[in-house]
């Protein structure tokens, strides 16, 4: 077992909390980085996906997972960023500076769910967020002079340089690895500033927070904001990824389907984020290859996959509501204090809103 | 009758048989809200269940119309029950968002299950009732047999349930339960037991609107989705008003249905969210909900 001696207060803060930790993290990074080497093109492209998963996972990760805020209508910010990516490039802008604008755009439209939903929580917030989702499908269904309504709209291939992006391509994964890296980062980095602080501060308890002098209402935008950025340049990576975009790819049950993986991967951790992303990818593959076994009446079905997922969901908040990161984080504080683990360490505190517990 | 009156009365009346379906759905959700303060999202797969179970005692068994949408909302009813007993007591102190995806995993087994189920599977299905295809003439304005049995059968219900809660022993105490758990397990109600009780009132509810609305509309795998229109409706009454579920419901069956008519395509979908949207801005308690400050 490390013990990691606090000798600076620095060390609360830092990114890495050892050098083994350090150590781990370049071992993933050269691995990801040798991959095209030892992989082949599909797997390389399922793991551009995960990336690009993941970047809205980080971005949804930030907002429920830290600031606690429920979103249902994560799929109108993916939106949002997929068409501003497919528009701009249309019109001749160059690529990473579409994505920057898709971040923006995003961004801007989270401010102004953000807005509203200020004084809301809990429920109404969901509630909220799942209209505001529908009107924006809508609107992309119906607004055909720049959407193309319901036909939808090729993606042109983004440009670095001379050199087009081939969306299953090497190329193609660096710069999708090279996002999630930096958006990674980049949360990693809030969550460590005041604004991080602040967040979780609002999670735990809205009114300790306020006692606390912490502007709710500006940190709730902020973190719309931010989580609606980061859910933009994954939307814009979408679009490259599936080529052709419609507002069919945009509709309620991606929004389900971001916040599955958040929760799958584990709530309050960045991590989390991304093993709900290869939770996402990796499960039709699976499915895939358990089509072989499985006897034909049931292998055939379409619902299987919408089947696992919601079995997942339950099981998941049911016996392991901190998810993937979760059940890691216990296997691996069992084997540190090897004889000495309790269960207990990990045990849910119930709340009861108005009333006391029942038994 | 003018012409053009006649077609707004048309319209308002099949909004408001629409909106009596989002009515009955918004009434589970909030007597389950009220009771327990879970939000449940599966209610509109409860409807499609009550559809699906309906079709196949009518249709497929041959049932009697009036016979089999009973018995389709009793075994609902039965379902909601066990639901509540297996899968959401143990999420029941945690955290809304747990709840929240509970319920939205329930949804999601729901409907696919229902598509794997042989005789039912992704096709649409029509249930003929005794109303079908017939039309009733008031002073030049032709309605829809199926729409006024929509109408009137949801009244009844209403008013049923209305007499269960004031009148009977197992209604005042699942009103107890709901103003106080504490208290009311204090005077000797069980209160784990009427929380089941609630999901299966809740579910039976939802399993009626399902029967009502099967004639309406079809009976397939994502009638379920029409629940989701149910959360406006719940939003737009306050959310812990059984009475304000209703005529929110109401309201937000005959915006749909004037806004279908009068105004350019598209707005009949969104509608529902545009008044969902400007009630929490303008009015979050919403119509008949109390202002109350949230307490340390």
């Amino acid at each position: 077992m490390r013990i990691v001696f606090k000798t600076d207060y620095d060390q609360d803060i830092r990114l890495f909390r050892h050098g083994g930790a350090v150590c781990w993290y370049g071992c993933l990074g050269a691995a990801l980085l040798l991959a095209p080497w030892f992989l082949g093109e599909y797997w390389l492209s399922q793991i551009a996906f995960v990336c690009v998963y993941g970047m809205a996972g980080i971005g949804l990760m930030l907002l429920s997972g830290y600031a606690g805020q429920i979103s249902l209508g994560h799929a109108a910010f993916f939106a949002a960023g997929a068409y501003t990516e497919t528009l701009l490039l249309a019109q001749g802008w160059p690529f990473p500076l579409t994505l920057v604008a898709a971040g923006l755009l995003a961004g801007a439209v989270g401010v102004a769910i953000g807005l509203p939903a200020l004084r809301l929580s809990g429920i109404y917030l969901a509630i909220a967020t799942l209209a505001f989702a529908f009107i924006v499908e809508e609107v992309l269904a119906r607004w055909e002079s720049v959407t193309n309504g319901n036909n939808g709209l090729n993606v042109p291939l983004a440009r670095l340089g001379p050199v087009a992006l081939d969306p299953n391509g090497r190329l193609f994964y660096y710069v999708a690895l090279c996002a999630v890296t930096l958006l990674m980062l980049a949360a990693a980095n809030l969550l460590r500033s005041p604004t991080g602080r602040a967040f979780v501060a609002i999670r735990d308890s809205e009114i300790a927070a306020q006692s606390l002098g912490v502007n709710l209402a500006w940190y709730k935008t902020v973190a719309f904001a931010v989580s609606a950025a980061f859910t933009g340049v994954a939307g814009a990576f979408y679009a490259h990824k599936l080529q052709f975009i419609s507002p069919e790819a945009f509709t309620i049950v991606l929004s389900i389907e971001l916040l599955v993986m958040v929760v799958v991967g584990g709530l309050g951790s960045l991590h989390g984020a991304i093993y709900g992303a290869i939770f996402i990818i990796v499960l039709p593959e699976l499915i895939g290859v358990a089509k072989d076994y499985l006897p034909a009446g049931v292998a055939g079905q379409p619902g299987l996959k919408s089947l696992l997922f919601g079995l997942s969901v339950i099981g998941f908040m049911l016996f392991e509501p901190l998810g993937l990161h979760g059940r890691w984080r216990k296997i691996q504080l069992y084997f540190q204090l090897f004889p000495l683990y309790r269960r207990a360490t990990f045990k849910r505190q119930r709340s009861y809103l108005r009333t006391e517990r029942l038994r | 009758m003018g012409i053009e009156a006649a077609q707004f009365t048309q319209q308002v009346v099949s909004g408001i048989a629409i909106g009596s379906v989002y009515a009955l759905v918004a009434l589970g959700f909030v007597l389950i809200y009220k009771a327990t303060e879970v939000v449940n999202f599966a209610q509109g797969e409860l409807l499609m269940l009550g559809a699906f179970l309906a079709y196949t005692l009518i249709v497929l068994l041959g049932l009697n119309f009036w016979l089999g949408g009973l018995l389709a909302v009793v075994l609902t009813a039965a379902f909601g029950f066990f639901l509540e007993r297996t899968v959401v007591r143990p999420i029941v102190g945690q955290p809304v968002f747990a709840i929240v995806m509970v319920t939205i995993g329930i949804g999601f087994v729901a409907r696919s299950v229902v598509t794997m189920i042989p005789p039912w599977g992704v096709d649409t299905h029509v249930i003929q009732t005794p109303f079908s295809n017939r039309t009733l003439s008031v002073a030049g304005v032709v309605l829809s047999q199926d729409h006024v049995a929509v109408v009137v059968l949801t009244v009844i219900l209403c008013l049923g349930l209305f007499g269960f809660f004031r009148y009977t022993t197992l209604g005042v105490a699942m009103q107890a339960t709901s103003q106080n758990q504490l208290a009311a397990y204090y005077v000797g109600i069980p209160v784990k037991r009427v929380f089941s009780l609630i999901w299966a009132i809740s579910a039976g509810v939802a399993a009626f609107a399902g029967v009502l609305l099967a004639p309406v509309a079809f009976v397939h795998a994502n009638m379920g989705f029409i629940g989701i229109k149910a959360f406006p409706a719940a939003v737009l009454g306050g959310f812990g008003s059984i009475p304000g579920a209703v005529v929110g419901g109401v309201i937000i069956g005959v915006v749909e249905a004037l806004a279908g008519f009068y105004l350019a395509e598209g707005f009949k979908d969104v509608a529902a969210y545009i008044v969902l949207l400007l009630v929490l801005l303008l009015r979050p308690q919403g119509l008949f909900g109390a202002t109350a400050r949230k307490k340390v």
